[in-house]
């Protein structure tokens, strides 16, 4: 097994805990570390594609690595904007579940 | 050289405008602050319109798609923006969706001389521009890892609308959007780098060309379209769309509901007609309408069952997404088995731009109802005809839009997918789109007999109706009958000679009557408990078991498989077709 392979393998399972741990875990938080892994796990797997992809003479597809510097950026944001929803959340209400609550009928809120 | 670099077309440059100018005011309105937020955002939205005018006049003069290549940098090095007739025509429509719902908006969300500033018509307006640049930039992008961070805009944008108010309630249902949201984001993410694995490139042109059968290449349709499908709440993906849709402001619903989803949906029409066309093949096309005729029939049933307008909305929502992927089966080639860009696709487009009207107006509607009322308990309309009347003929014509009656958009859309539907022998889909008509106008019959029945006693309006509000509420319904065709050239002939025959007229007043019929026996009524005859009960049983089954549906666990189920599906019979 080459080393470019390993990280090919290394990249599938990374995508498959995360898979499972986005759906096993009810915790708005432990699904989103869940989704870094998933996201770890795809950008692992442009790095694979990368270095596979290199001419001759150059280590490696430069295309992915500029995308993957902004796919990271993205992630970041979206995990920084979800934890900044989920203290908002905290605060209102005490608790951090995603469960859905049938609105009362009583519920003026519209 | 001329491998590196390639020159745009004429006009070209009109193409970054439509994305750069709502972000370029969104950044002016966010420097200059709360007081002048509106005034820009009115600025914007006025050039922003332009623009798009821009752009239909430019491509009906040089009659070819306008292209932009950023920086003369050709492909696969390069990106392209790419305006064809879908996109130009959801651009144009959008841009007016856009206006009327910041008409509505300036009533909701204005900050009077002297009145102190407040966060959320601040974060309202900014927003609205970013939805609105994103928005553009689906529609225009012609690279899939563009079209991937413009989707995450959209989403970005999209979530904070959710919960403008910030309570706990609105908050959770913005979480709860986020959160799935970003699990569809990292399945589209997926697909786009085994697209780079198999061909080299993210360019969809490119990618038409050397994309060929393989498992890597299945696998990355299957996911990405997954991810789509999720971003956009196709059934059974749609969880989180009722709390966030209904949750919101009126003027936040009209965007999240009218104009948010279209970006998804365009990029699955743009992978699947323009990427990858030769690929999916029937049986992944018979299963993505078939999921549609799912939300077709659990989103109308359930949207008969709410108490509150505002859910029967965002469910009315979910059973129009599954309108816009019949059309998948419909344009495959029956000698090839590819997507071909046709009549099919036109109803599709179609049927997007007369929802993305209908129900931003829809929604407005239910706002201005709520603000007369006090409420929106459907089962103590009585009255609302009188109070808000603008609010219960604009929700009508709106809602007759959707049906698919003459002489709407929609119409037109139902006309194109049954004569395909025929033409192929596919008669199952003329069997749902006859039966569909009738499960809308049921909700829709339902409403307007509440609205209009007689009230114990007078209804005055709580507060009087804002004439602005009243008038782009009506205009945007109204707009549903007439916009389509203008964003769409030439229809084939007699399409709308033939749409008053007395057949057509029987046809509706049978779309009209079986919704009658549906919303006697399933409609929700003030006491469910009463006493009921035989044909009420069974009725009663069927809608709850639908009910269950929704909610079992918008389970996290249930609808995390379902995502993978259908990811594994689609791979499973693009490879078995083969």
């Amino acid at each position: 097994m080459t080393g470019t392979t390993l990280v090919g393998l290394l990249a599938a399972a990374l995508v498959a805990v995360g898979l499972y741990g986005f759906l096993v875990n009810p915790q708005p938080l432990r699904k989103l570390i869940a989704f870094n892994l998933v996201g770890n796990g795809v950008f692992l797997l442009f790095g694979f594609i990368a270095e596979r992809g290199g001419l001759p003479g150059i280590g490696g597809d430069p295309v992915p690595q500029a995308l993957l510097i902004t796919g990271i950026v993205v992630a970041f944001a979206a995990t920084a904007l979800a934890v900044t929803l989920l203290l908002r959340l905290h605060e209102s209400t005490g608790s951090t579940s995603l469960a859905d609550e049938a609105p009362s009928p009583k519920d003026p809120a519209a | 050289m001329s491998a590196v670099l390639a020159a745009s077309t004429p006009g070209g440059l009109l193409l970054p405008a439509a994305v750069l100018v709502p972000f370029v005011g969104m950044m002016l309105a966010l420097v200059l602050g709360a007081r002048n937020v509106q005034r820009v955002a009115a600025l914007t939205i006025v050039a922003g319109l332009g623009v798009a005018i821009a752009i239909v006049a430019t491509a009906a003069q040089i009659a070819a798609p306008l292209e932009y290549v950023l920086g003369a940098w050709a492909p696969p090095l390069g990106i392209v923006l790419r305006a064809d007739g879908p996109a130009i025509a959801m651009l144009l429509a959008i841009a007016v969706v856009v206006v009327g719902v910041g008409l509505y908006a300036s009533g909701d969300f204005a900050t009077p001389k002297g009145a102190p500033e407040e966060r959320a018509p601040t974060v309202y307006w900014l927003l609205l521009l970013a939805v609105w640049g994103s928005l553009n930039l689906c529609f225009l992008s012609g690279d899939l890892f563009t079209l991937y961070v413009a989707l995450e805009l959209v989403t970005f944008a999209g979530v904070p609308l959710v919960c403008l108010d910030g309570k706990g309630e609105t908050l959770r249902a913005a979480l709860r959007y986020l959160v799935f949201a970003l699990a569809g984001s990292i399945f589209y993410l997926l697909g786009a780098v085994l697209f780079y694995g198999e061909t080299g490139t993210l360019d969809i042109t490119m990618i038409a060309e050397r994309a060929h059968a393989s498992p890597a290449t299945f696998a990355a349709i299957g996911a990405m379209t997954a991810g789509l499908l999720a971003k956009t709440a196709l059934f059974p993906l749609h969880l989180w769309l009722p709390p966030a849709h209904a949750g919101a402001p009126p003027a936040a619903s009209a965007v999240l509901s009218a104009l948010v989803v279209k970006g998804s949906f365009f990029i699955v029409v743009r992978l699947w007609f323009d990427a990858v066309p030769a690929l999916p093949g029937p049986a992944a096309a018979q299963l993505l309408a078939a999921l549609g005729a799912g939300a077709i029939v659990v989103g109308n049933v359930l949207a008969l069952r709410q108490e509150r307008l505002k859910l029967l909305v965002a469910y009315s929502t979910v059973a129009q997404i599954g309108y816009l992927f019949l059309m998948f089966p419909l344009a495959l080639d029956p000698a090839t088995g590819a997507l071909l860009r046709g009549d099919a696709l036109t109803a599709g487009i179609l049927q997007a731009i007369s929802h993305a009207t209908a129900k931003a107006a829809m929604f407005m509607a239910a706002g201005m109802i709520y603000a007369a009322l006090g409420h929106d308990r459907i089962a103590d309309f009585a009255g609302a005809a009188r109070a808000a009347p603008a609010a219960v003929l604009a929700f009508a014509l709106g809602g007759v839009a959707l049906m698919g009656i003459v002489p709407s958009g929609a119409y037109v859309a139902k006309k194109l997918l049954l004569d395909a539907a025929d033409a192929s022998g596919q008669w199952w889909w003329t069997a749902l789109l006859q039966g569909g008509g009738a499960l809308t106008a049921a909700y829709v019959v339902l409403v307007l007999f509440r609205a209009l029945a007689r009230p114990q006693e007078p209804v005055a309006p709580k507060k009087p109706a804002d004439r602005t509000q009243a008038v782009a509420t009506l205009a945007l319904a109204a707009l549903s009958f007439v916009l389509a065709f203008a964003t769409l050239g030439p229809l084939p002939d007699g399409l709308l000679s033939s749409a008053f025959s007395s057949k057509e007229l029987l046809a509706t007043a049978a779309i009209l009557g079986a919704g009658a019929l549906l919303a006697a026996g399933l409609g929700r009524r003030r006491d469910e408990t009463a006493p009921a005859g035989f044909a009420r009960r069974t009725a009663l049983g069927i809608g709850r078991a639908f009910e269950c089954a929704d909610t079992m549906l918008r389970r996290w666990p249930v609808a995390g498989i379902s995502l993978l189920a259908i990811t594994s599906l689609f791979v499973a019979l693009m490879a078995a077709v083969r």
